[in-house]
C-alpha cells in the first residue's frame, strides 16, 4: 500500500465528521431492531452458553469426575480457560488506562467496546475457578469474613490472591467503564423519543447534564481511575501467573512468569479486540469512526507483544538448558516433543510466526488479513495456556506420569465459555453506546464544523443572528421550553 | 447535576473553545464568580476560564488507597498471627512478602469504589427517573454558558455583550418546576434606545 494513503500529519479522523454525526452513528443501533445476522449469531452464542450451564449443572449433580481432571493433571481445562479469559480481559483496561495516561487519542474509538469485552471476559473467566472448587455453593468461604467456623482463608495461597485480584479487577473495571458511560447515557436520554427508554436512560445517566462543574470532578475522577487501573491491570495477570510460578513444578517455577503472562494477556486481548471490531465497525457502519488506522495501531501492538511472548518462549528453553536441572530440562524437551508437542507447535506458529506478517503495511491494513491473524493469535494463546497447564502431566517421578485426555465435557465447557462471552458482547452491541461518544468528540479535528479554534470573537454569526437588529433573534428552539 | 443560581442567562454557542474565550471575558468584565457552562464533552481550559478550582476527587481517593493498604495488611497479619495463628510450612506467622498481593488489591479495591462514589457525590449524581435538561442538544453538539444575574439592567448588558461576541441565542432561566421537572424560561430583557423591553415572544416550535 502506498505511503501517501495515510500521510503522517493527516488527522486520524476525517475533518468532515461533526459532533452530531458521532452521536447519530453510535446511538443508531440502540434505536432499531437487529438484523437477521445478529439473531443467528446470538442464537449460536446463546446455545453454547446454555451448553455451559447444562454441563455445570451436570457437574453439580455428578461431580468433578465428568471431566478428565485427575492426578497428575489436577487443573486441566478449567484453568486453561480461566487464564485464557483473564488474559483476553486485559486489553480493555490497558486501552482505557495506560493509553489514557500516555495520551493516545486513538483509544477513544475503541475503549468502550474493549472495556466491555474486558468485563465480559473476566466474568467468563470467573466461572471456571468457581466451578473448579467443586462445591461452588460454598465458594464464598474464600472471602475473609468472621464466620461461625472461626477460620480464616490462608492468605499465603496464590489461589486466594487470585480471588482478590480478579474480584478487584472486575469491580474497578466495571466502575471505570460505568463512569465513562454516564455522559453517554445522558446523550441517549436527551435524544430518546420513547418515554420508557427516556426514563431508563435517565436512571442510567444519574441525572448527568454536562455542567462544567461536573466535568471538573468527572475528569479528575477519570484520570485517577486510569492511574489506579494501570498498576491493577499489570498486577492481575502477574498474580494469575503466581498460581504457577509460586509452585515447585518444573516448567512453572520461573521468576519471569509475571511479565511473560502480562505480555501474553495484552497480546491475546488486542487480538480479540481486532476480531470483534472488524465485524462491529462493518455491521454498525462505523468505518469512519473506527478507521483502518485505528486497527493498524492495534496490529502494531499485537506485533510488539508477539515478539515479547516469542522472547519469553525462547528464554524458557534457554534457562531450562542453562539451569542444568534434569527435571526442568526434561519438562521443556517434553513440551516440544512429548505427547502434547503438537500443541506447542500450534502455539509457536500462531503466536511467534504468523503475527510477523504485520511487518508488511499491506497486511496490517487489510481487514481480511488482520481478522484471520487475530483468530490465529487467539488459538495460539489458548494453546499457550494449555501447554503451561499440561506441564503437570510429567513432573519429577516417572511413576506418577499420566495424560490428560479431553472428554466431551471438557470441549463443552470450553465452547460454552465462548458462548457466554459472545452472548454478553452481542447484547452489549445492541443496548449500549459502543463508542465513547463524549470522548470521541474531543478527538475530532473539527467538531463544530468551523475552521480552527483560534478565531476571534464575533466570527460565528452564520446561524446566530437571524434578525439584522443585533440580539433580536427569535430562534425556533426556545419555543420548546 | 450542578444547580443553577436563578435567574440566569443561558447563552448558546456551537463551539466549545469559542465559549471558553467568551466565558473568560464575561467573567472578568462583569466580575462574575458563579458562572457555569454546559458542554457535550469536556472542553480543555473551560474550568480555568470559569475560575473553577481543581477537583478534590483524586485527593480523597489517594488517602483511601493508603488506608486500604493498611487495613488489608492488618487483616492478614491479625488473622494469621493473633485470631487463629496457623503454622503453614514453618513460615513466620506474619510472613509479609506473601501478604503483598492481597494488601495491594485491597487498597485498589477500596480506592476504586471511593473514587466513583466521591465523584457522584460531588456532582450530586444519583439515579432519577426524570432529569432537568436545559436543552437536549447540550449533550450532543451545543454549548451553553450560564451567567447568573441580579437585575434587569445587568441582564440586558450581559445579553448584549454575549450576543455581540457570537452567542447564537440568549434566554433567561427563572427557576425549575419540581412537579413537572422542567425549567421555567423567558426571553431575555433587551435595551432598545435606552428602554428595557422584553424580547419578542418566541414562536412555539412544535
Amino acid at each position: 500500500m502506498s505511503p501517501e494513503l495515510f500521510p503522517k500529519d493527516a488527522p486520524l479522523l476525517s475533518r468532515d465528521i461533526r459532533s452530531a454525526d458521532v452521536t447519530d452513528t453510535v446511538l443508531a443501533p440502540m434505536g432499531r431492531w437487529p438484523g437477521v445476522s445478529w439473531y443467528i449469531l446470538f442464537g449460536i452464542a446463546k446455545a453454547l452458553m446454555l451448553l455451559l450451564f447444562a454441563v455445570v449443572g451436570l457437574q453439580f449433580v455428578i461431580g468433578l469426575g465428568i471431566f478428565s481432571i485427575t492426578n497428575p493433571v489436577g487443573w486441566g481445562v478449567y484453568i486453561v480457560n480461566f487464564v485464557f479469559w483473564v488474559g483476553i480481559g486485559h486489553a480493555g483496561t490497558l486501552i482505557s488506562a495506560i493509553l489514557f495516561i500516555f495520551r493516545q487519542k486513538w483509544r477513544t474509538a475503541i475503549n468502550r467496546s474493549a472495556e466491555a469485552m474486558t468485563i465480559f471476559a473476566v466474568m467468563t473467566a470467573g466461572i471456571f475457578p468457581l466451578i473448579h472448587v467443586g462445591r461452588s455453593w460454598v465458594a464464598y468461604w474464600l472471602i475473609p469474613y468472621p464466620a461461625e467456623r472461626l477460620l480464616w482463608p490462608n492468605f499465603r495461597s496464590p489461589l486466594l490472591w487470585d480471588v482478590f485480584a480478579v474480584t478487584t479487577y472486575l469491580t474497578v473495571s466495571l466502575l471505570f467503564w460505568y463512569q465513562g458511560l454516564i455522559p453517554d447515557w445522558a446523550t441517549a436520554r436527551d435524544r430518546a423519543k420513547n418515554k420508557i427508554f427516556k426514563t431508563i436512560y435517565s436512571l442510567l445517566s444519574f441525572g448527568w447534564t454536562g455542567s462544567v462543574r461536573d466535568w471538573n470532578h468527572y475528569e479528575r475522577g477519570y484520570a485517577q481511575f486510569a492511574w489506579i487501573s494501570a498498576p491493577l491491570v499489570l498486577s492481575v495477570h502477574s498474580i494469575v501467573s503466581f498460581d504457577f510460578a509460586v509452585s515447585l513444578i518444573p516448567g512453572w517455577h520461573t521468576t519471569f512468569f509475571p511479565p511473560y503472562f502480562v505480555a501474553g494477556a495484552v497480546f491475546s486481548g488486542f487480538a480479540m479486540v481486532v476480531t470483534l471490531l472488524v465485524i462491529m465497525r462493518k455491521v454498525f457502519q462505523m468505518e469512519h469512526l473506527i478507521t483502518i488506522r485505528h486497527l493498524e495501531y492495534m496490529n502494531k501492538i499485537i506485533l510488539t507483544t508477539s515478539m515479547l511472548v516469542s522472547y519469553a518462549y525462547i528464554t524458557e528453553f534457554v534457562i531450562a538448558w542453562y539451569s542444568g536441572h534434569q527435571s526442568e530440562q526434561y519438562a521443556f524437551y517434553n513440551r516440544a516433543f512429548g505427547p502434547y508437542g503438537w500443541a506447542f507447535w500450534v502455539m509457536f506458529i500462531c503466536n511467534a510466526v504468523i503475527p510477523h506478517a504485520f511487518w508488511w503495511k499491506s497486511i496490517r491494513t487489510s481487514l481480511g488479513a488482520m481478522f484471520v491473524i487475530s483468530i490465529f493469535v487467539n488459538i495460539g494463546m489458548w494453546f499457550e495456556r494449555f501447554n503451561i497447564v499440561m506441564s503437570l502431566h510429567r513432573d519429577f517421578l516417572p511413576a506418577s506420569w499420566g495424560e490428560y485426555i479431553m472428554t466431551p465435557y471438557d470441549y463443552a465447557i470450553t465452547a460454552g465459555g465462548f458462548g457466554l462471552f459472545f452472548t454478553l458482547f452481542l447484547l452489549f452491541c445492541r443496548t449500549f453506546p459502543t463508542i465513547a461518544i463524549g470522548e470521541m468528540k474531543t478527538t475530532l479535528p473539527n467538531p463544530s464544523g468551523t475552521h480552527g479554534h483560534g478565531h476571534g470573537h464575533g466570527s460565528h454569526h452564520e446561524k446566530g443572528h437571524h434578525a439584522p437588529a443585533a440580539g433580536h433573534a427569535t430562534p425556533a428552539h426556545t419555543g420548546a421550553h | 447535576m450542578a444547580r443553577i443560581e436563578y435567574p440566569a442567562i443561558v447563552a448558546y454557542f456551537h463551539d466549545g473553545h469559542h465559549l471558553a474565550e467568551v466565558a473568560e471575558a464575561t467573567r472578568i468584565k462583569f466580575k462574575k464568580k458563579n458562572m457555569d457552562a454546559y458542554t457535550p464533552y469536556p472542553v480543555h481550559g473551560l474550568e480555568d476560564a470559569l475560575g473553577l478550582k481543581r477537583s478534590h476527587v483524586s485527593t480523597v481517593t489517594r488517602y483511601v488507597i493508603v488506608t486500604g493498604w493498611c487495613l488489608g495488611f492488618i487483616l492478614q497479619a491479625w488473622t494469621s498471627s493473633v485470631d487463629w495463628a496457623t503454622n503453614i510450612g514453618g513460615k513466620p506467622f506474619v510472613s509479609w512478602p506473601a501478604f503483598i498481593p492481597v494488601t495491594f488489591e485491597s487498597g485498589i479495591l477500596m480506592g476504586g469504589i471511593t473514587n466513583l462514589l466521591v465523584m457522584l457525590a460531588l456532582c450530586r449524581l444519583y439515579p432519577r427517573p426524570k432529569t432537568l435538561v436545559l436543552d437536549p442538544k447540550l449533550t450532543d453538539d451545543k454549548f451553553a454558558l450560564i451567567v447568573p444575574i441580579t437585575s434587569g439592567e445587568e441582564e440586558s448588558d450581559i445579553v448584549a455583550y454575549l450576543e455581540s461576541h457570537g452567542a447564537e441565542d440568549c434566554v433567561v432561566v427563572e427557576g425549575a418546576d419540581r412537579q413537572t421537572q422542567e425549567y421555567q424560561m423567558r426571553p431575555a430583557i433587551l435595551r432598545t434606545k435606552g428602554v428595557l423591553t422584553h424580547e419578542a415572544s418566541p414562536a412555539p416550535a412544535h
